[in-house]
């Protein structure tokens, strides 16, 4: 019955307890959201590449190796030379070695030229091959491979033709040398799904006629002409490497790194992943730390309505003292009240939480190649909601104290 | 006068407001026997809160004895005197009774859930609230009413109701027809004492209304039974 009555006095109150529970339910879902976006992203990351055990480019950051040669994400600032390249495809530790080539785009996605080993080699998801789902891989010269994102967002299908523009956002269009879309890849939640894969000769090709990043006047090889040239690189942006035996790893990298020729970097995607983790924890404290401030003030929130409550509930607590409720009766009514309203709330966080999920996950994976599953709570999520509602429970104490007194002093005269 | 015969004594108590010393009371004696009937007349500002309060323990007197069916109310803990005036006590105020937002049922029951020997008494809560209402001319749909969407005279019965349910020897009735019409109270009045006399329940009303005296056994004065005791205590 005590039951019965703490929800009646609620009831009674719905409009300012609906306010405070939508408060808390708010607060709740935008805490859950952010720790859902930030385990959804290092999630995504991590599963972007596996089974390459070095990346190799020009020497920079690693950090910045790893951010251009598999998210994409900024632009490499010098390149390897060919020769360093072969110089360690035939080192005997290597067992495989895919080469990258970056710097075109088509539309607004990136042009990657690269061997057809990459897609025997480049895996994800903890050893995830790609998958086509249509089509096959690159045979032609002038074929082109393209991922899930690009076909969907294009509108592309099998042989239509593609032109690729030189650099990110030029206007300036290799149009005398259309591809061909020869596959399209299945959908794979990595920056691959918004990547064009040509050959490696194919992006030499579409650069015959080229020097300095502008096109020599008058100046046009026909295709055929271009098939029959060595079409040799100069340069690669990147190599994924994979090394016969794991113990040789180490050894490789270190020669890498001391390469005479060339000041090369290779780094080990686990470890770049971990140093990037350093970097973004600083932010991801910060966001947890805002949303958890914004819990904080929802409780604060459900405490002022309490206090505030307590006048004009002088009557029912004088009410419940002359039928014989002790004062810590009221103080116990009044923190069970404060926890089903952090409970209520907490719950219809975590509904709001999977409503905000269905409507935005599709958004957020076509607006930031995120991709955030929808999952039973986990037990962390658990122990979230439950703090919330300890938290409520502990807040409440302030103003049921505070009734407590009051009670001891009102006694049961009803003050109106 | 032994123990058997007396419900509620005070004796020689003195009391005066902490911080207020311009204002105390002094009872002498004041003896109710079980099954009585009795009205207190006093005017507002007499002491009547300070003598109910006395009596429902919620202030405790600096020196004599107020007993409460065999129990010197003094001699317990804070939180024995509240279960005890839970037990013992049945009580009607003058005006705002009842949880308004819970519904009449368990504004009935309601005192039973702090007093387990009422409570024993009691097998069946939800009837005997249905019985109540039923001996108190309150049609038994009231009971899933909101308390709060009940007229006033409608309210006092279900107030009624809840200091007669358990059967408490003592119900103390501070102004409850006040706020009620001639009619009105008579015949609250009269269903209120048919339910007591079935238990040979003793009855205080306190009132300022000394029309009302015809329906009790017995009839005090305020100024009789307590002195206000001004200036130094």
């Amino acid at each position: 019955m005590i039951w019965r009555l703490a929800l009646g006095s609620l009831a009674a109150r719905a409009l300012t307890v609906g306010m405070t529970i939508l408060a808390i339910a708010l607060s709740v879902a935008l805490f859950l959201g952010v720790e859902k976006i930030r385990t959804g992203a290092k999630a995504s990351f991590a599963d972007t590449i596996s089974g390459t055990d070095l990346i190799i480019g020009a020497r920079s950051g690693s950090v910045q190796l790893l951010l251009y040669s598999v998210f994409r994400i900024g632009n490499a600032t010098n390149n390897m030379s060919w020769q360093s390249y072969q110089d360690i495809a035939a080192r005997q530790e290597v067992d495989w070695i895919v080469p990258i080539s970056l710097g075109d785009s088509h539309r607004q996605f990136r042009v990657m030229g690269t061997t057809p080993a990459f897609f025997d080699r480049y895996k994800f998801r903890s050893g995830q091959s790609l998958r086509f789902q249509d089509g096959g891989t690159l045979d032609d010269l002038f074929d082109a491979v393209i991922g899930a994102d690009v076909a969907k967002t294009l509108g592309y299908q099998i042989d239509d033709p593609i032109v690729v523009a030189h650099g990110l956002a030029s206007f300036t269009k290799h149009d005398d040398q259309p591809f061909r879309v020869a596959g399209i890849l299945k959908k794979t939640g990595t920056p691959v799904d918004r990547t064009v894969i040509v050959s490696l000769r194919a992006i030499e090709a579409i650069h015959v006629d080229w020097q300095r990043g502008a096109k020599i006047q008058g100046q046009s090889t026909p295709a055929d002409v271009i098939r029959d040239m060595p079409l040799e690189p100069q340069a690669v942006t990147a190599a994924l490497v994979g090394v016969k035996s794991r113990l040789q790893v180490f050894g490789l990298q270190r020669t890498i790194n001391e390469y005479p020729q060339e000041p090369l970097l290779a780094i080990l995607p686990g470890v770049a992943l971990q140093e990037l983790w350093q970097i973004v924890g600083i932010a991801e404290t910060a966001l947890i730390g805002v949303s958890a401030m914004v819990v904080i003030t929802a409780l604060m929130g459900m405490m002022a309505t309490i206090f505030s409550s307590l006048n004009e509930r002088r009557r029912e607590m004088a009410i419940l003292r002359a039928m014989g409720a002790r004062p810590r009766v009221i103080l116990g009514l009044l923190v069970l009240e404060a926890a089903v309203m952090a409970a209520v709330g907490a719950i219809l966080g975590l509904a709001l939480l999977y409503l905000g999920l269905l409507i935005g996950q599709p958004i957020v994976d076509r607006a930031f190649g995120l991709w955030l599953p929808i999952e039973a709570p986990t037990l962390r999520e658990g122990w979230t909601l439950l703090a919330v509602v300890a938290a409520g429970v502990i807040v409440s104490m302030i103003p049921a104290l505070r009734a407590y007194r009051m009670s001891v002093a009102d006694g049961m005269i009803v003050r109106i | 006068m032994n123990d058997q015969d007396t419900i509620l004594s005070l004796s020689d108590v003195r009391y005066s407001w902490p911080g207020r010393a311009s204002f105390g009371l002094h009872v002498p004696q004041l003896t109710l026997t079980p099954g009585e009937t009795v009205l207190l007349l006093g005017e507002s500002g007499s002491g009547k809160s300070t003598l109910l309060s006395l009596i429902y323990g919620t202030i405790v007197a600096q020196s004599g004895a107020v007993t409460v069916a065999g129990t010197d109310i003094a001699a317990v803990s804070p939180s024995q005197r509240d279960r005890h005036r839970a037990e013992k006590i049945g009580l009607i105020f003058q005006q705002f009774n009842l949880l308004p937002f819970a519904s009449v049922r368990d504004n009935i029951t309601l005192p039973l859930q702090f007093a387990p020997d009422r409570r024993r008494r009691v097998p069946a809560p939800g009837a005997e609230a249905r019985r109540l209402c039923n001996a108190l001319g309150l049609p038994p749909q009231v009971l899933d009413t909101r308390a709060g969407a009940l007229s006033v005279g409608q309210q006092q019965r279900v107030a009624a109701a809840r200091a007669l349910i358990g059967t408490p020897p003592i119900i103390i009735a501070d102004e409850p027809t006040s706020s009620l019409d001639a009619a009105t109270q008579t015949a609250f009045l009269d269903v209120l004492f048919q339910q007591s006399q079935a238990h040979n329940t003793t009855v205080l009303m306190v009132s300022h209304d000394a029309r009302l005296s015809p329906q009790f056994d017995r009839v005090l004065h305020m100024a009789d039974v307590a002195q206000s005791v001004r200036g130094a205590p």
